[in-house]
């Protein structure tokens, strides 16, 4: 390959064109914006002004505790599922394969507006089938959105009904990388099955599950729908309020963009945390 | 030997007996959609349980017409799908194909500048291009916002160029050394050859547009301007509401989508694998 400078730019230039109008400059945009106050016009350089308030802003820790609380539980809890289920999937004894395939991957085509109606209504108090179920085997009704650990446990729920599958699509393909021989004479010592998973498959698949987790972990971070449809705005009185729910209010309910965008810059933080992590465990050994 | 065999049978029993159900589980919501979909209001809020299909699905999705109009949605929703994965396809596909044939100054920092975005949330994004598609070019409400903006996607360039580059350069060198155009190669042999990869980045990038919602229920909150899933969301939560109608409109919106996974399931699974949308 030559140097093609000219060519090549002309191949890049209406991606890189939009790349720059919609991402490039609203990254720097939203970065500025965090330090005017937004609310006066015309808008003024005011460098504390919504930093200082997030600072001391119950709203906003209350919807980080939410934000962490359901990424703490719900994305190893769905992995984990997610790994069961690639697992499983892959193995050579499974019959009727597409059925089991399409059962678990089929959320993945749902989506957020359709599914969080459906998860609303099974979780209704009085009609919901979930509550109905419950009741025929004895179990009393629960006050799924009336309370903030319900309300939290259906939002968690949804969140890994609908992305267990995506996940285990992505892990099923790590698995079949994994050469068959390894596990071939791993049998061939007499190295039990389960021996084998936590031994073989589980350390060569980390950099998959790594990847995994830090898609879910900014999937979630940035969770809105959910919340905004299944649990009617936060609710019940902001327990279920994420840091996306947060900023949609301050950015477009109450056209505060400043405050809005030093919101977002929290989590962009959050994320370049995690991506540390991330780089951390997947480092080269040596 | 009858041992093993014996030993192979039971792991075989115990892997259906614990897979089975979680199974029934993962499927039970979308089943519910469907059974929602098709029965009376009164039916929903009745007592017992309810799980087969009855035959309101027309009473439902008249109801739901009356409050919205889905339709006209529906029929955004799909312009605006295929004309965002045409152009997204074509875009990324000769990004890709720049990243991985050439070599050009910056590539490495452009390369670097993709990768660096997938884990950045959009949120970071989301507030300045509001701000510009509304207010600066005065587009709220219109296809070209909807469409335009989600059109840089990082991880379909990665995945174009990837099945770019494996492809054996001698295809493209014989080509070159007729005089073709660049263009025309990347045109008339590459994009042909790629057509696999094409499909499974389309399906993906078709099913993101379809789905998309938070984009749309800010920029196009005008009635008449809403995609489907905006038009849905603005009845749940309403006191006075037709679930029966909703859950059809759900049904509209998934059902379709159900059909393409299951006929291009390969296609599907291969652009989730590589990661092909965030």
């Amino acid at each position: 390959m030559r140097t093609q400078n000219a060519t090549a730019y002309r191949f890049l230039a209406p991606y890189l064109l939009i790349f720059s109008v919609f991402w490039v400059w609203p990254i720097i945009s939203s970065f500025l914006i965090s330090f005017q106050a937004t609310r006066t016009v015309p808008w003024r350089f005011a460098p504390t002004f919504n930093w200082g308030r997030l600072i001391g802003d119950p709203a906003f820790f209350n919807a980080l505790k939410n934000t962490l609380l359901i990424l703490v539980i719900q994305v190893p809890v769905m992995i984990s599922l997610a790994i069961v289920m690639a697992v499983l999937l892959n193995s050579p004894l499974l019959k009727a394969r597409g059925l089991y395939r399409f059962a678990f991957f089929a959320p993945v085509v749902v989506g957020e507006v359709a599914y969080s109606a459906v998860f609303r209504l099974m979780f209704n108090l009085d009609f919901g089938i979930i509550n109905k179920l419950l009741n025929s085997v004895g179990v009393p009704k629960i006050d799924w959105f009336s309370n903030v650990t319900p309300a939290m446990a259906v939002i968690m729920i949804a969140v890994t009904w609908r992305w267990a599958g995506y996940n285990a699509i992505i892990l099923l393909a790590g698995l079949q990388s994994i050469p068959d021989d390894v596990y071939e004479a791993a049998t061939l010592d007499r190295v039990s099955k389960v021996k084998q998973f936590f031994y073989i498959t589980l350390p060569l698949l980390k950099p998959v599950i790594v990847f995994c987790a830090v898609l879910s972990i900014i999937g979630t971070m940035q969770l809105f729908t959910e919340p905004f449809l299944i649990t009617e705005r936060g609710g019940p009185g902001g327990g279920t309020e994420t840091l996306g729910l947060l900023l949609y209010r301050q950015g477009f309910r109450s056209l505060n963009f400043g405050y809005a965008s030093a919101i977002a810059y929290t989590m962009a933080g959050l994320a370049i945390a995690i991506t540390l992590v991330q780089l951390w465990l997947t480092r080269d050994p040596k | 030997m009858s041992s093993l065999s014996q030993a192979r049978l039971v792991r075989s029993i115990v892997l259906h007996l614990f897979l089975t159900p979680l199974a029934l589980i993962w499927l039970f919501p979308l089943w519910m959609m469907v059974v929602f979909s098709t029965m009376p209001d009164n039916g929903i809020f009745s007592p017992g349980i309810e799980l087969l299909p009855h035959d309101s699905f027309l009473d439902n999705f008249n109801n739901l017409q009356r409050g919205t109009n889905f339709v006209g949605a529906i029929g955004i929703s799909v312009s605006v799908a295929v004309t965002y994965t045409f152009l997204s396809v074509l875009l990324t596909s000769m990004a890709g194909w720049a990243l991985a044939r050439y070599q050009f100054f910056g590539k490495g920092m452009v390369v670097a500048i993709i990768l660096g975005t997938i884990t950045l949330p959009y949120a970071v994004v989301l507030i300045p291009q509001f701000i510009m598609v509304a207010r600066d070019f005065q587009l709220a409400n219109t296809w070209v916002a909807l469409i335009v903006p989600p059109l840089f996607n990082s991880l379909g360039v990665l995945f174009m160029r990837q099945a770019f580059s494996m492809m054996p350069h001698e295809l493209f060198d014989a080509a070159r050394v007729e005089g073709v155009k660049e263009w025309r190669i990347f045109l008339f042999v590459a994009l042909p050859l790629a057509r696999p990869m094409l499909a499974a980045l389309a399906i993906i990038l078709f099913l993101a547009s379809w789905n998309n919602y938070l984009w749309p229920l800010l920029i196009n909150s005008q009635p008449g301007a809403m995609t489907a899933p905006v038009a849905l969301g603005t009845l749940i939560g309403l006191t006075k509401v037709s679930w029966g109608g909703i859950m059809a409109g759900a049904v509209m919106l998934t059902v379709p989508m159900l059909v393409v996974f299951v006929l291009l399931q390969r296609h599907f699974i291969a652009g989730i694998a590589a990661g092909a949308v965030k």
